[in-house]
């Protein structure tokens, strides 16, 4: 007999989404033939403010574009422009940045960590890495003076340091985040009920992924050894790393992938500190930006693209941002086809969604 | 490795679907696409990438200009060609899911559309 398909709405309010998003899921029994995705929620039209704020004040809203990878975003946008203007950051501006944008990776992750171990109702996993994250907060607050948005870059550079003694306070809290990360992982990794939720789960091939255009840990996690530091943004190319991948190809080796990562970001800025110099962050800036650049960094979620286009006056023409989420939500409808509709809810964490970057 | 900048290669809407076809032939994903209004019509860039190369096809094409869709060929062109036609008002015919400008709850129709 044949089975009848039924539609469940799932979103934009759902217990696992912090933000706004809706799924028309087509079910057949508890099984999910098909996924049509709605957003649009609430998008705020950051990129059309481009007519009333000028290229620098546009910093500012560009950073307001994500809470989690806020410095990332104001970072690329600065970067695009000092491209456009062939301005070249000061060596020590650039490390700052390579060590602020490990940090954003280090709390992102620890984020996802907590909302992932949230969606399979490990609660006391998740106030444990949510705990944790707090002290890269804490040190955010120390260098910066903000937990959220920090405001501090600007095109030719960052406006404020990090003494050295400040630097290697925070190495020192560094590795005592690193050694509770070992047991937290522990759990993710080699639990026996974490294990069940995980492993064989939202099934993405190194094809797919491909052809759907991944990006991020959710790329990597499908094999492919693609990784946008690797271009040697801000002080990325003095550093050296391996790109994180697994074969695996399913939401554990997502996981596995972004815990791998914050190993990697904490090895990342102890190389950082060694080899910051001594001297000027920043350039003046002067005149308008005219001509157009594409930029694009690796995010915690992914590839993260800009576009700016200038025509000489203090307003750019177009800013463009495709986030790593946007580029992200095919690759999510491939994992959800096939798939238990019990393990929805985790298959949409596994792309570590922001709407919020989503609705710029 | 330095990011050697993306590489803009002008096209017509004439032979615009089959550099989109030689794109994919050739094993290259879609990074992302846009739209810049300008004067009497829009600039538009659809991003290729391969490896750590990208390549960007820019289509110029007059305000009442109907374009295909790519989305036959790269299927995850549609959220990007969706937003191009709800925020500028571009014209593309034949996106394989069409939110026929509901992707966006809002009020104004086009509203990045200017000049």
């Amino acid at each position: 007999m044949a089975s009848k398909k039924s539609v469940v709405p799932f979103g934009p309010q759902h217990p696992v989404l912090p933000e706004p998003i809706h799924l028309d899921l087509v079910l057949d029994d508890e099984r999910v033939v098909e996924a049509v995705p709605s957003i649009g929620f609430v998008h705020r039209g950051l990129e059309s403010l481009v007519k009333k704020k000028d290229f620098k004040e546009m910093q500012y809203v560009v950073e307001r574009t994500c809470g989690i990878c806020s410095f990332m975003h104001g970072m690329t946008y600065c970067e695009t422009v000092e491209h456009i203007m062939d301005v070249e950051v000061p060596v020590r501006g650039r490390y700052l940045r390579t060590i602020w944008c490990e940090m954003s990776r280090l709390h992102s992750h620890m984020l996802w960590l907590g909302l992932l171990a949230d969606g399979f109702g490990f609660e006391s996993l998740f106030y444990q890495c949510w705990r944790m994250r707090e002290q890269i907060l804490d040190m955010f607050e120390q260098s910066t003076g903000g937990r959220v948005i920090f405001s501090v870059n600007a095109p030719g550079g960052v406006l404020k340091d990090m003494p050295s003694d400040m630097l290697h306070a925070f190495v020192e809290k560094l590795n005592g985040f690193e050694q509770e990360l070992h047991h937290i992982a522990d759990i993710f990794l080699n639990d026996y009920t974490v294990l069940t939720r995980l492993k064989g789960v939202g099934i993405l091939t190194p094809q797919e992924a491909h052809d759907l255009g991944a990006c991020g840990p959710m790329l990597r996690a499908s094999g492919i050894a693609r990784d946008t530091r690797k271009l040697g943004y801000a002080a990325y190319g003095d550093l050296d790393f391996d790109i994180i991948t697994s074969d695996d190809c399913d939401s554990y080796a997502r996981c596995e992938v972004r815990i791998k990562e914050m190993y990697q970001s904490i090895a990342l800025i102890r190389q950082a500190v060694d080899k910051i110099p001594e001297g000027d962050i920043a350039v003046p800036v002067k005149g308008n930006p005219n001509g157009e650049y594409f930029m694009r960094v690796e995010q915690p979620r992914g590839e993260a693209i800009y576009y700016a286009k200038g025509t000489g006056t203090k307003f750019l023409d177009r800013i463009r941002i495709r986030t790593p989420t946007f580029a992200n939500i095919p690759a999510l409808l491939k994992t959800l086809k096939g798939c238990q509709f019990s393990d929805v809810p985790l298959l949409i964490l596994t792309i570590d969604p922001c709407i919020s970057c989503t609705e710029r | 490795m330095a990011d050697t900048g993306c590489e803009l290669i002008p096209v017509t809407t004439g032979e615009f679907l089959m550099k989109v076809m030689e794109m994919k032939a050739a094993d290259y994903r879609l990074m992302q696409a846009h739209a810049v209004s300008i004067e009497n019509g829009y600039e538009l860039s659809y991003t290729f990438g391969k490896d750590y190369e990208w390549i960007s096809l820019r289509l110029v094409i007059d305000e009442n200009e109907e374009i295909p869709s790519i989305t036959h060929i790269y299927d995850a062109a549609f959220l990007y060609e969706n937003e191009m036609a709800e925020l500028f008002g571009v014209k593309i015919k034949m996106i394989s899911v069409d939110y026929h400008d509901k992707l966006y709850r809002m009020d104004d129709t086009t509203p990045m559309k200017t000049l």
